[in-house]
């Protein structure tokens, strides 16, 4: 689409991480064809890139990959919290490195394959980022820290297409990756049980916890009224809302309400406990508007698969930074959890979005 | 059409016109099989062997001690895994291509031995360090010729001194050196020496083993007694009649290149000389550009190779931005591009990571002009200067510098 344009396009695939890394370690799963950075990947873009006649070039940022998403992706979960490495991705690899390299060679834009749209708005003189034509694929939730910088720098040629209008195209041009399934889970969580990666990643690192029954990370289960009914293995093995697997059996169904990340603390308790009206963002990076200074109406997504649902936004208060922001929900939201994105919404502009620190009830 | 101008010869070079039209009847006409007892067998059969004795006159040996094989790689793989059997030491070092490294590494996980010697900060080893780790059940020393990303040259007759003395085998990988320096196996003393086609301007998937009479090989492939029983199968004869056309070229090539001095006649194609030339000249020039250093400085060195790092630039990034505007290097090996870990060699000579990741060869071919060299001289230092503008730790006060470090920053 950008070559029918008359631009000058180069390929470029980052290389992030080695599928077979941990292949040797117990319980991995053999790394599955057709997922990120394997070499059949490689091989696909390599060939759309001579179908389409333009340079191709394979960088690898294994190391900065590491540093800025896996491990913070461990830590995260060691810490009780849910991370969300895709937004980390973007925010460090994609718009952040990969535009230090577009720069190097020469490159003005980069073009991903996100589903999302970037405006350029006169009447604000901001660029503003945008839901997709096709509202099923929209990827806005992970981009929400992309800066002005990094959205005036940015294409995406695909957010004015559904995603069949895409494999049309690309059957159109005999590109071998018209058919190719989409993708779904983290990348290099393979089979997308995250917590045998864990476990592998952090056995190949010489670090603990190994396995189970590892007295720092083991702790108590209590109920919301602190009556300790049993105990668990690891903060890491819970998320916010999880029901199953939580190793104790009651008479009513039990969720986990919060992870205590001092006390090693899983908090469970009923369904209706789990919902609350507020919550705290920090490290919140604003699009549509420079500065948040009054209250402001907006719709608010708590996670991927979450309808946005009406809030108020509003700086954190007197006491916390700049960065951070109040947002309290017209209604109840189920399950905020720690470690997952606030992304702020008005009608399909993203405002802004911040890191989900605690809810408040 | 953009020009473009190809300075990677240690990655492959173009197939010489001579060789090209001494391989095209092989393709066509000539078409039997060597190992056939009629005509058309005997036809390529004679040039199989004229081939043979080709390469036997660049190695300096008999007809009889040349193997045919698919190239480097394979040659290196028979050299390593032929003579030793489990229980057996070998002696290799630090910064050998991955063909041997990666066989010894094979060897030491079926229970052989393997002692990596160390390099200096020249990319030399030192003919010492063999000789004291010499052991009792030491079988093989394979210590390369001439080193593919530095070009530096070993010692290697000094080797082949100490691995006769003590009546252990001796192989080298020559990949590097052949068409570049004069080989001889009797003065280098080796008892196996590989050779690749496609580094001096023959095909590629060809190539040859140097095998002294007498040496104890076990094969590889098994199947037919092709190539003296130590290769099995139908031998590759438009590939071997290329390879024999360029190991004649690269041999004529050091004769007349000595024997002529700038006499250059109507061939007006780089000989060692000029291309030593041309190269001293390119090194020199970058070597004017801030925070440059020459690796493998002070060492002997093939005159085609030149590698230089550029501190504060990626050399990943360097490449690409000089490939888009027309000019091919590498990093290194080209095996090793779109792998995360520095050179191996320049890493054994002791850069440290950044430096080794900074660092670019550039390795010139027969082909090359005076006016390639003009081309990349025009091409290199704005290319670093305008990424050392956009990096995160190189020290500059421009206003888009600082633009670009923020945007770092932020990470």
């Amino acid at each position: 689409m950008l070559r029918a344009e008359g631009r000058n396009v180069i390929g470029l695939t980052m290389q992030l991480w080695n599928q077979r890394r941990l292949a040797e370690h117990e319980g991995m799963p053999e790394s599955v064809q057709g997922r990120c950075c394997s070499i059949d990947d490689v091989y696909d873009a390599r060939r759309v890139a001579e179908t389409l006649g333009i340079p191709y070039y394979l960088v690898n940022h294994e190391e900065r990959f590491e540093r800025d998403v896996v491990r913070p992706f461990v830590e995260e979960y060691l810490a009780g919290r849910t991370p969300i490495p895709c937004s980390l991705c973007n925010n460090h690899l994609k718009f952040d490195q990969l535009l230090i390299v577009a720069q190097q060679i020469g490159a003005e834009q980069i073009a991903t394959g996100h589903y999302a749209q970037v405006v350029f708005d006169e009447h604000l003189n901001r660029w503003l980022l945008k839901r997709p034509a096709d509202k099923s694929k929209d990827q806005t939730y992970f981009l929400f820290g992309l800066t002005q910088e990094q959205l005036s720098r940015t294409l995406f040629p695909l957010g004015g297409m559904t995603k069949p209008e895409v494999r049309e195209l690309a059957r159109k041009h005999n590109l071998v990756i018209a058919e190719k399934p989409d993708s779904q889970e983290i990348c290099f969580v393979p089979g997308g049980d995250y917590k045998r990666f864990l476990e592998a990643y952090l056995a190949e690192q010489g670090e603990q916890p190994a396995r189970t029954s590892n007295k720092t990370i083991a702790g108590e289960m209590v109920t919301t009224d602190g009556k300790v009914i049993g105990e668990h293995a690891g903060v890491h093995n819970f998320t916010v809302g999880q029901r199953k697997g939580l190793g104790v059996a009651t008479g009513s169904p039990l969720y986990v309400i919060q992870i205590k990340n001092d006390t090693r603390q899983v908090v469970v308790g009923k369904d209706e406990e789990l919902y609350s009206r507020t919550l705290h963002a920090r490290r919140v990076n604003l699009i549509s508007t420079a500065e948040l200074r009054q209250p402001m109406r907006v719709a608010v997504k708590i996670r991927h698969k979450h309808q946005p649902a009406p809030a108020i936004i509003e700086p954190a208060g007197e006491s916390a930074g700049p960065d951070e922001v109040r947002v309290t929900f017209d209604e109840p939201q189920r399950a905020i959890t720690p470690g997952q994105a606030a992304v702020f919404y008005d009608g399909d502009i993203v405002v802004g979005g911040g890191w989900i620190e605690n809810s408040m009830q | 059409m953009m020009r473009r101008v190809y300075l990677d010869n240690n990655a492959t070079t173009p197939v010489l016109p001579e060789v090209m039209d001494s391989m095209r009847p092989y393709f066509g006409e000539r078409f039997g099989n060597a190992s056939s007892i009629h005509h058309h067998g005997q036809e390529t059969r004679a040039a199989v062997e004229r081939a043979r004795e080709s390469v036997a006159v660049l190695f300096g040996c008999r007809a009889s001690e040349v193997v045919f094989t698919s190239g480097g790689t394979e040659g290196n793989n028979l050299a390593v895994f032929g003579p030793v059997r489990p229980g057996d030491h070998v002696i290799t070092s630090t910064i050998e291509h991955h063909a041997v490294l990666n066989a010894c590494k094979h060897l030491a996980a079926k229970g052989c031995e393997v002692t990596y010697l160390p390099v200096d900060g020249r990319g030399l080893v030192d003919p010492e360090d063999v000789k004291r780790a010499l052991r009792s059940n030491t079988k093989l020393i394979t210590i390369m010729f001439a080193n593919n990303e530095t070009g530096v040259v070993q010692r290697v007759a000094e080797i082949g001194k100490i691995a006769a003395e003590a009546d252990i085998y001796f192989h080298t990988d020559a990949v590097q050196a052949a068409g570049k320096v004069a080989i001889d196996v009797n003065k280098i003393g080796c008892d196996l020496l590989t050779i690749s086609g496609h580094k001096f301007h023959g095909p590629q998937g060809v190539g040859a083993l140097y095998v002294r009479k007498g040496t104890q090989l076990e094969p590889m492939l098994y199947g037919g007694s092709h190539e003296r029983s130590r290769r099995a199968g139908t031998e590759n004869v438009p590939g071997i009649v290329g390879l024999g056309k360029a190991a004649e070229l690269a041999s004529g090539g050091f004769e007349r290149g000595n024997e002529r001095g700038d006499e250059r006649g109507d061939d007006l194609r780089m000989d060692h000389q000029t291309m030593a030339v041309a190269r001293d000249r390119l090194e020199r020039e970058l070597l004017k550009v801030e925070a440059t250093g020459l690796n493998g400085e002070g060492a002997p060195r093939v005159p085609n190779t030149t590698n230089i790092y550029f501190d504060g630039i990626e050399g990943e990034a360097l490449l690409i931005a000089l490939d888009l505007k027309g000019l091919a290097v590498s990093t290194g090996a080209a095996c090793s591009s779109g792998a995360i870990e520095p050179s191996h060699v320049l890493t054994a000579m002791g850069l440290r990571r950044e430096r080794a990741k900074a660092s670019i060869r550039f390795s010139l071919g027969k082909q090359n002009t005076p006016e390639d060299i003009d081309f990349a001289l025009g091409l290199i230092p704005e290319t670093v200067a305008r990424l050392r503008e956009l990096s995160p730790v190189w020290p500059s006060s421009t206003p888009k510098a600082a633009v670009s470090k923020k945007l770092a920053a932020r990470s």
